[in-house]
């Protein structure tokens, strides 16, 4: 899988560079800056981008509004975006068009590598990667507004964490070591119990999750 | 001294410009001040009946902004600095809500800054018109002269006109005054502008601040930086503790935790993974407590976005619904962001943690060169402007000559309103 990497400390690109090629990855371009990764996401056979959302030369979230345009020139261009810290407001300029192939994580979340290249691969794959510290500021807000989300089971609630992360149901049984019988139960009941409708598509999933816990 | 044409042209073109704003400026002297002059005594003397409490306020306001222009036209035209007036109030000194109007005023007439701007006001519209006016009129004057020996005259037939001294009733007086006019282009030539200087001399001299006032706003000045100063050791000292019991004692113990795993790989590998484990999970909570710490000393958000969508962002986090609506054209300087945008996250968390609050509005707005963030909760009210809490967002504000004002009845709702005078820079240049 072709892959682009902007990351400006030298030891964390490449960190990010051996580790994705360990993992099968062919790294096109490895970036320190918002210039060369604009450039870099223009090559057509590129297939996901992991990107830091803070780059020269601004220093500021040049990174991310470099992923951003790139997107509106090709939609659904697969991104991860990594970041220092997680703000909402960006994840949901991420999410803002819909189109899934989105990922927004925390750096140290590079530290569990299998996990961390599984969420490239969905990025790649044009699913959603969510930081679950993303997803928990979500539910705190929520669950002390909205009752709805208060009448899940602690089960639940969990199941409902990781869906809203991106996974999907298989990969949720998987962490939560259950069937995947008894994962799809609970989705069921979650989808119920929020009103939401329910789509097998997983991208459209995690939308519909995050609309929800984010009204009001 | 030599002076080549092209200086004497410059020194011409220089003359006729001090005569066009001496114009100007007698313009603004007596249409300006006078009519500024008799609003603001009409609106003091109704005080008495009560309207005044409300009119007064905004008209000293526009006598400010009268005094700002002639500030800024001084150093712009004659080079002349008139330093910035030390008001005591600012336009948000007022008590909230509807006694907020006559308090203002109250406070804005015990400022000692107010009586000297309107004795300049009747200093103004007299010598200061005259002064400004005398150069217009030096510039002017001569080219009726020329008209008159051109053969204006003719059409006086029979009458006088006097021009200056000198009655003119035909060619010869008509020459005569054309004489009279060169030796007034040659004064208007070497005085115009000196003259034009005097007008502003002048307005320094009646609008510059006094030493008592300069004192009140030395001493005003060293307790905020006391203040400040203060604040910032405090800060220092929190993210030392914090750094110290917090990530830099969670390393020591992964350092420690790996040298035990380096010893145990060969003889105990179930032990030594088990320690490799706790070493992953001490890094990450030492990641943890860094950021939060980064969150308090400096938002990333802040440095990568700005105040504006560092607000949102704050909102977002927000346990309550918080709508906020910012209009900022541009970026204040780092450090009154920075100071404003933890002023609000102190006042948001109060409205969600004290008042109970179920919805909050948070506006944010830039006019007149003051920023200006508002923040209003429909919770129990009741909030205490002398609590540490709003102590402390003041005195973040008190460096910036900013005002924090509380608006808290019991039963709510609570208002509060925070104003930093700052200018924006531009988007897009980085602070």
């Amino acid at each position: 899988m072709r892959v682009v990497i902007a990351e400006d400390l030298f030891l964390l690109r490449d960190g990010l560079v051996r580790m994705l090629e360990a993992f099968g990855f062919e790294v096109l371009a490895a970036v320190d800056n918002g210039p060369a990764l604009a450039r870099a996401l223009e090559e057509p056979s590129l297939e996901v981008a992991v990107v830091d959302v803070r780059l020269p030369p601004t220093q500021t979230d040049e990174g991310l509004r470099c992923a951003l345009a790139a997107r509106r020139a090709r939609p659904g261009l697969p991104i991860l975006v990594l970041s220092q810290h997680v703000e909402q407001l960006y994840a949901r300029e991420l999410l803002a068009d819909g189109k899934g192939g989105i990922g927004y994580l925390l750096k140290d979340r590079v530290f569990d590598a299998a996990q961390f290249v599984d969420a490239v691969r969905r990025v790649a794959a044009g699913g959603t990667a969510m930081d679950p510290e993303v997803i928990s500021q979500l539910l705190a807000r929520s669950s002390t507004r909205d009752r709805a989300v208060n009448r899940l089971t602690p089960r639940e609630t969990e199941v409902l964490e990781l869906m809203a992360q991106g996974r999907s149901n298989a990969a949720i049984a998987e962490k939560l070591v259950v069937t995947e019988r008894a994962v799809s139960k609970h989705t069921a009941n979650i989808f119920q119990r929020l009103e939401l409708t329910v789509s097998d598509d997983d991208n459209r999933r995690v939308l519909a999750v995050l609309a929800y816990l984010d009204r009001g | 001294m030599h002076v080549t044409r092209i200086e004497r042209i410059e020194r011409i073109k220089g003359a006729a410009l001090a005569g066009a704003r001496g114009l100007a400026l007698s313009l603004l002297s007596l249409a300006g001040s006078l009519v500024l002059f008799v609003t603001s005594v009409v609106s003091i003397v109704c005080i008495v009946v009560g309207v005044g409490l409300f009119t007064t306020p905004p008209l000293l306001r526009l006598v400010r902004s009268h005094a700002d222009v002639r500030r800024t036209l001084a150093a712009r035209w004659c080079g002349v600095t008139i330093p910035r007036a030390a008001y005591r109030t600012r336009p948000g000194d007022r008590l909230p809500g509807p006694l907020g109007q006559p308090d203002a005023c109250l406070r804005m007439l015990r400022d000692p800054a107010t009586w000297r701007n309107l004795r300049w006001l009747v200093a103004d519209m007299t010598a200061g018109f005259g002064t400004a006016l005398l150069p217009a009129a030096l510039v002017a004057y001569p080219v009726e002269g020329y008209a008159l020996a051109a053969g204006l005259w003719r059409v006086f037939d029979g009458g006088v006109w006097w021009y200056g001294f000198i009655p003119v009733s035909g060619q010869a007086t008509a020459l005569a005054a054309a004489v009279l006019a060169t030796l007034i282009a040659v004064v208007a030539y070497y005085a115009a502008e000196p003259m034009l200087r005097v007008h502003f001399t002048l307005t320094r001299r009646l609008l510059a601040p006094h030493g008592a006032e300069l004192r009140h706003r030395v001493e005003e000045l060293a307790r905020t930086r006391h203040d400040a100063v203060d604040a910032s050791a405090a800060e220092l000292r929190r993210i030392e503790r914090d750094l110290h019991d917090g990530a830099q004692a969670r390393l020591v113990a992964m350092g420690m935790n790996l040298g035990t795993v380096d010893a145990l790989m060969e003889s105990d590998p179930a032990t030594a993974r088990t320690l490799l484990a706790r070493a992953r999970a001490d890094s990450v909570r030492a990641l943890e407590e860094l950021r939060e710490l980064v969150r308090g000393i400096y938002p990333p958000v802040l440095a990568e976005r700005g105040l504006s969508d560092a607000v949102r962002a704050l909102a977002l986090r927000m346990p309550v619904p918080v709508e906020p609506r910012t209009e900022l054209p541009g970026r204040p300087e780092a450090a009154v962001e920075s100071a404003a945008y933890f002023a609000t996250s102190e006042a948001l968390t109060n409205a969600a943690k004290h008042a109970a609050a179920t919805h909050v509005r948070l506006q944010l707005t830039h006019q007149y060169g003051v920023l200006r963030i508002d923040v209003t909760d429909d919770g129990r009210g009741g909030a205490d402007p002398e609590g540490s809490g709003l102590r402390g967002v003041a005195r973040r504000l008190d460096a910036f000559d900013g005002t924090l004002t509380v608006n808290s009845p019991d039963g709510g709702p609570t208002s509060i309103t925070m104003e930093i005078p700052c200018s924006l820079l531009p988007p897009g240049s980085v602070a």
